[in-house]
């Protein structure tokens, strides 16, 4: 296939970024997008060229780093997947691709279509965790039982890899699906009760003081997310908010 | 409660039950303006108590102006909030691959429901409160009648009532069930609270419609 990419180049984090052109020929329909870029990148550096920068770690779906809008949606037109599981079998000869970094406030590009997404961890650090004595006394958490509906939800929940699709996503860059993931893996578990209140308080905090904008339901998130965490998480911490303030 | 005052989700809660007491409230308003249809007596009769039980008067009517004020204030807050939290914009953005554009456009559709807001206040309410609380004027329980036909005579007023009463049905499409979600309500209740969102998305606003067409078209 030979392709026309439309890529966001972007010096660092102060100069001013714009799109880019770039003639890529005799893509295969068996590459993954990464991939491509990886053939793109190599051409650019045969030609003294500055490649093409993008975050990516595991290219199997499961680390969440890599990222990319591609013609307008987060990791492309397929769902339920990663940047690195879009093949381009996805596309046609002759297609126009644009290739764009994540956008939000709280998102700022490093370089081209890299993006800081450590406010992630911020939120995550306000609350998402559970205190456990690990002196030598731990309790096996297997031991205590837990409905079988309440455990899957919290699994499920618990399979945001954070890669930041629903931000990209959300008209309003809203990171409620993925702070609402965060809350309702530990809000469905007893070990998750003790610290509920402080949690979601302090993690609802931390998502406002990032920049995020608010949630207007319009459910994309859910829709782009490539594990597919639902929207009842986000009613799921809007109630665990409400009880939480009500208890002061 | 501090909480309950300063956070996104917050907001959106104020937000979601201002939406629903103006949801009730539009319940009401289309039951008496029905009675218009069916009996000009009753008509006037459910009018008049409206127009002078001290309760209604003095409780009510400032709770429903501070709602509908709330609602709209609210809703610019929280749009300028979300325009600043992406400063710079995509290239491109394909919003309906994931979105309703009713979902995604809620401003809009609510900015003409408030554009209609400023004519059904020049209307109706701004010459109810000169009549009765600057003028002084006496009290006739037969006036509501002919002053609400006497509206719809012009077509270009039908025609701007139908026209904000089909974005009103729109902006109701998104913003019924939006509510439940923002409450924390998403359960095996959910598919009847959207289904029921949609009969009253499309059952108020067209009765509203067919009773601005009906004295249109019959006086």
């Amino acid at each position: 296939m030979n392709l026309k990419l439309k890529i966001w180049r972007q010096k660092d984090a102060n100069s001013k970024g714009k799109l880019h052109d770039y003639q890529i020929s005799n893509v295969s329909p068996d590459m993954s997008f990464l991939e491509m870029l990886d053939v793109l990148n190599e051409e650019l550096i045969a030609k003294g060229e500055e490649p093409v920068e993008f975050d990516h770690d595991c290219r199997e779906g499961i680390c969440g780093t890599c990222s990319l809008q591609i013609n307008g949606e987060p990791h492309g037109p397929d769902r339920l997947i990663t940047t690195c599981q879009l093949h381009m079998r996805k596309f046609n000869d002759g297609d126009t691709i644009y290739i764009e970094p994540f956008r939000a406030k709280a998102f700022p590009v490093v370089k081209d279509l890299i993006v800081d997404r450590s406010a992630f961890d911020r939120i995550q650090q306000a609350g998402g965790f559970i205190s456990v004595n690990t002196s030598g006394n731990t309790i096996d958490a297997n031991t205590i039982p837990i409905n079988k509906h309440d455990a899957d939800n919290a699994f499920d929940a618990a399979t945001c890899i954070g890669c930041g699709a629903c931000v990209a996503a959300c008209k309003n860059a809203s990171a409620m699906l993925f702070t609402s993931a965060k809350v309702s893996q530990f809000a469905q578990l007893p070990q998750g009760k003790v610290e509920a209140t402080e949690r979601v308080m302090n993690m609802v905090r931390q998502m406002d003081l990032e920049g995020f904008g608010n949630c207007t339901n319009t459910g994309a998130c859910e829709i782009e997310c490539p594990k597919g965490i639902s929207l009842e998480n986000i009613a799921r911490m809007n109630r665990e908010y409400l009880s939480a303030s009500l208890k002061g | 409660m501090s909480g309950l005052l300063n956070t996104s989700i917050a907001r959106k809660v104020a937000m979601a039950l201002s939406g629903l007491f103006l949801i009730t409230f539009l319940i009401i308003h289309v039951i008496i303006n029905f009675a218009s249809v069916i009996s000009a007596d009753t008509f006037n009769e459910l009018s008049h108590f409206m127009g002078t039980n001290p309760v209604i008067q003095f409780l009510m009517q400032p709770v429903l102006v501070f709602g509908v004020v709330f609602h709209f204030v609210m809703g610019f807050v929280l749009e300028l909030q979300n325009r600043k939290a992406r400063t710079v914009k995509y290239a491109m953005f394909k919003g309906s691959a994931n979105a309703s554009w009713l979902s995604r456009n809620m401003i809009i559709s609510g900015v003409t429901v408030l554009a209609f807001l400023g004519l059904h206040f020049y209307d109706f309410w701004i010459p109810e409160m000169v009549y009765k609380y600057v003028e002084f004027s006496p009290e006739d329980p037969s006036r509501y009648f002919p002053e609400l036909v006497h509206k719809f005579e012009s077509p270009v007023r039908t025609g701007l009532y139908v026209l904000a009463f089909i974005l009103l049905a729109m902006h109701l499409w998104h913003g019924f069930q939006s509510a439940f979600q923002t409450m924390g309500v998403n359960n095996k209740y959910t598919p009847a609270i959207k289904k029921a969102g949609m009969i009253y998305s499309i059952l108020i606003p067209f009765g509203f419609i067919f009773i601005a067409l009906f004295h249109h078209f019959n006086h």
